[in-house]
C-alpha cells in the first residue's frame, strides 16, 4: 500500500468548497464555493499561498472551474445560471466575459484541448457548446438536449474534439461535430444512481465514471473495425463497460480524476474518503482490466469530499475539496 | 381549503415532553444523540398545508428513525399522508434542513420515504439525496420562506 500525506490545509472559503482544479502548467490551483467566490492559491517558497480572490462575478453558488488548455482563461458555472470567463493578464484576473443561456443552475464547464470550444452544462438539462473567437468572444455552437435530467458534469476527450456528459438520469452521453451540427452519438448506461462526474484516461479510449451508486465504472472505446470483434454502427465506436470498481465507499462518489501522469485513480466521496486505485497487470488489459486500491484517505475532511484533482506536472501531488470549506493537498508516498 | 391534497387528515396525539435524567444536565457526561432526541427535532416541524405537525399527522414517528452516534449516521423514514402528496419533496426538504440545522456537521442525515407509501417514493427519494439539488434549493428564496415556515415553531395553545 502507499499513504496519501496530507501536506497543507488551505482556508478562507466561507462555505462548502464545491471544486478544486489546477492550471495546465500546474503552478496554479483554482477552487470556487458556496461562498460565491474563486480562490486562486500559487506556491510561494514552499507554501501555496491564496493569490487572488474573484469575488463579484456571480449571484449564487459557484459550483465548478475549469482552465483553458493555455492556462489564460478560467471559466466558472455557477447556479445563477450564468458562466463567467475570467481572463489572466500579468497575474490579475479580470472578467471577460458573462454567458447566458441556461435556464437555471449551470453545474460544470470544460474546455475542448484546442481552447477554441468551451462546453457547459445545467439543470436544465442541456449541455451548451459555445465558440471561442479570435477576439475573445463566446457564440452559442450548439445546445443539445439529450439528457432526460439534469447534466452533473462535462469532459472534453484529452486530444479530439469528442464530449463527454453525465448525470441525474444515471447515463453518461457522448457527442461528436456531424455535418457542422453536434449530435449525441452514444449512451452510456449501467450505473443504478447519478452519475456525478467522468474523466478520461491520456489516451481518451478509456473513461472513468463515478456515481451515487457507490461505484466507478471503466469504459472501453472500440473503434470501427477493432480486433475484438465489438459491433459498431455508423462508424461510430462503440463504448462498453469494462471493470466495476465497488466496496470501497460508502456513499456517494463525487468526482473522479485520471492521472495523465501516473495512471492512477483518484476519488472522492460524501463518506469522507479519498481513494487512490492502480491498474493491476491482467491477462486481458484492455477488455477486462483490473484495478485495487493502493491508498485510503478515511477522514480526509471532516465533511462529504466534493472534487479531487490530480496535479497536470508533478506525479501522485493531489487536491481536494470538502463540504468543510477546507481545500487540501495532499502527495502519494510509498510505505 | 377545497385545494388541499388531504384535506381531513387523521390527527394523532403529540408525544409528551421527554423526561430528562439528573445526568444528561450533567456535563462531565457526554450524551450520545438518541431517537428520541432526533425525533423532538423533527416532530414539531409544521406541515405545510395544515395547523398541524408532522408529529400530529403521523408523518414522522419515533420508531421510524435510526442513529448511530458512533458511525455519525441518522436515518429517517417518513409517511405522506396519502400517496399522492404533492408536498412530500417539500415535508423531506424541511426534515433535512433542521436537522442540518441542528446537528453537529459530522453527522450523514438521509431522508427517505417510508416504502409503499408514496407514488413517486423513488424520485423523491433521490431528489432528497442529492445534495447539490438540495444546496440549489436553498438557495431559491421563495422556497427558502416556505421551509422557514414549516421550521418555524407556531405558538400553541
Amino acid at each position: 500500500m502507499q499513504t496519501l500525506k496530507e501536506f497543507q490545509t488551505l482556508t478562507g472559503h466561507s462555505d462548502r468548497a464545491w471544486c478544486v482544479s489546477w492550471s495546465p502548467s500546474g503552478t496554479l490551483l483554482a477552487s470556487c464555493g458556496g461562498d460565491k467566490t474563486i480562490r486562486i492559491w500559487g506556491k510561494e517558497g514552499d507554501k501555496w499561498v491564496c493569490k487572488s480572490i474573484l469575488a463579484d462575478g456571480h449571484t449564487r453558488t459557484i459550483r465548478s472551474v475549469s482552465w483553458s488548455p493555455c492556462g489564460q482563461y478560467l471559466a466558472a458555472a455557477s447556479f445563477d445560471a450564468t458562466t463567467s470567463v475570467w481572463s489572466r493578464k500579468a497575474g490579475e484576473f479580470e472578467c471577460l466575459a458573462t454567458l447566458e443561456g441556461h435556464e437555471n443552475e449551470v453545474k460544470c464547464t470544460a474546455w475542448a484541448c484546442t481552447g477554441n470550444l468551451l462546453a457547459t452544462c445545467s439543470r436544465d438539462k442541456s449541455v451548451w457548446i459555445w465558440e471561442v473567437t479570435a477576439d475573445e468572444e463566446f457564440e452559442c455552437a450548439s445546445v443539445m438536449s439529450t439528457h432526460t435530467q439534469d447534466v452533473k458534469h462535462v469532459k472534453w476527450h484529452p486530444c479530439k474534439e469528442i464530449l463527454a456528459s453525465c448525470g441525474y438520469d444515471d447515463t453518461i452521453r457522448i457527442f461528436r461535430e456531424q455535418a457542422d451540427d453536434w449530435e449525441c452519438c452514444t449512451t452510456l448506461k449501467g450505473h443504478e444512481s447519478t452519475v456525478w462526474s467522468i474523466d478520461f484516461d491520456k489516451s481518451g479510449s478509456r473513461l472513468a465514471s463515478c456515481s451515487a451508486d457507490s461505484t466507478v465504472k471503466i469504459w472501453q472505446e472500440y473503434e470501427p473495425g477493432n480486433s475484438e470483434g465489438v459491433v459498431t454502427t455508423d462508424n461510430i465506436s462503440t463504448w462498453k463497460c469494462v471493470c466495476t470498481i465497488g466496496g470501497y465507499h460508502e456513499r456517494a462518489i463525487y468526482d473522479i480524476s485520471w492521472s495523465q501522469l501516473s495512471g492512477l485513480l483518484a476519488t472522492a466521496s460524501g463518506d469522507d474518503t479519498i481513494c487512490v486505485y492502480k491498474e493491476s497487470p491482467s491477462p486481458d488489459s484492455k477488455n477486462q482490466p483490473q484495478f485495487e486500491l493502493v491508498a485510503r484517505a478515511r477522514g480526509a475532511h471532516s465533511q462529504d469530499v466534493n472534487s479531487t484533482e490530480w496535479s497536470p506536472t508533478e506525479e501522485g501531488l493531489l487536491a481536494s475539496c470538502s463540504d468543510d470549506g477546507i481545500v487540501k493537498l495532499w502527495k502519494l508516498e510509498q510505505d | 381549503m377545497g385545494n388541499l391534497d388531504n384535506a381531513n387528515p387523521i390527527v394523532f396525539l403529540a408525544t409528551k415532553e421527554r423526561n430528562v435524567l439528573p445526568e444528561e444536565e450533567d456535563d462531565i457526561f457526554t450524551d450520545k444523540f438518541d431517537t428520541r432526541e432526533i425525533f423532538d427535532l423533527i416532530r414539531v416541524i409544521n406541515d405545510p398545508e395544515h395547523p398541524l405537525t408532522l408529529e400530529e399527522l403521523n408523518v414522522v414517528e419515533e420508531s421510524k428513525i435510526k442513529v448511530d452516534d458512533d458511525a455519525n449516521a441518522v436515518h429517517i423514514l417518513f409517511t405522506p399522508t396519502i400517496p399522492h402528496c404533492s408536498m412530500a419533496t417539500l415535508i423531506g426538504l424541511s426534515i433535512r434542513v433542521k436537522l442540518l440545522r441542528s446537528l453537529p456537521s459530522r453527522f450523514k442525515v438521509d431522508v427517505q420515504i417510508t416504502p409503499g407509501t408514496h407514488d413517486s417514493e423513488q424520485a423523491v427519494n433521490k431528489q432528497l439525496a442529492d445534495k447539490e439539488r438540495v444546496a440549489a434549493a436553498l438557495e431559491n428564496s421563495h422556497l427558502l420562506d416556505v421551509v422557514n415556515q414549516c421550521l418555524a415553531r407556531r405558538a400553541t395553545g
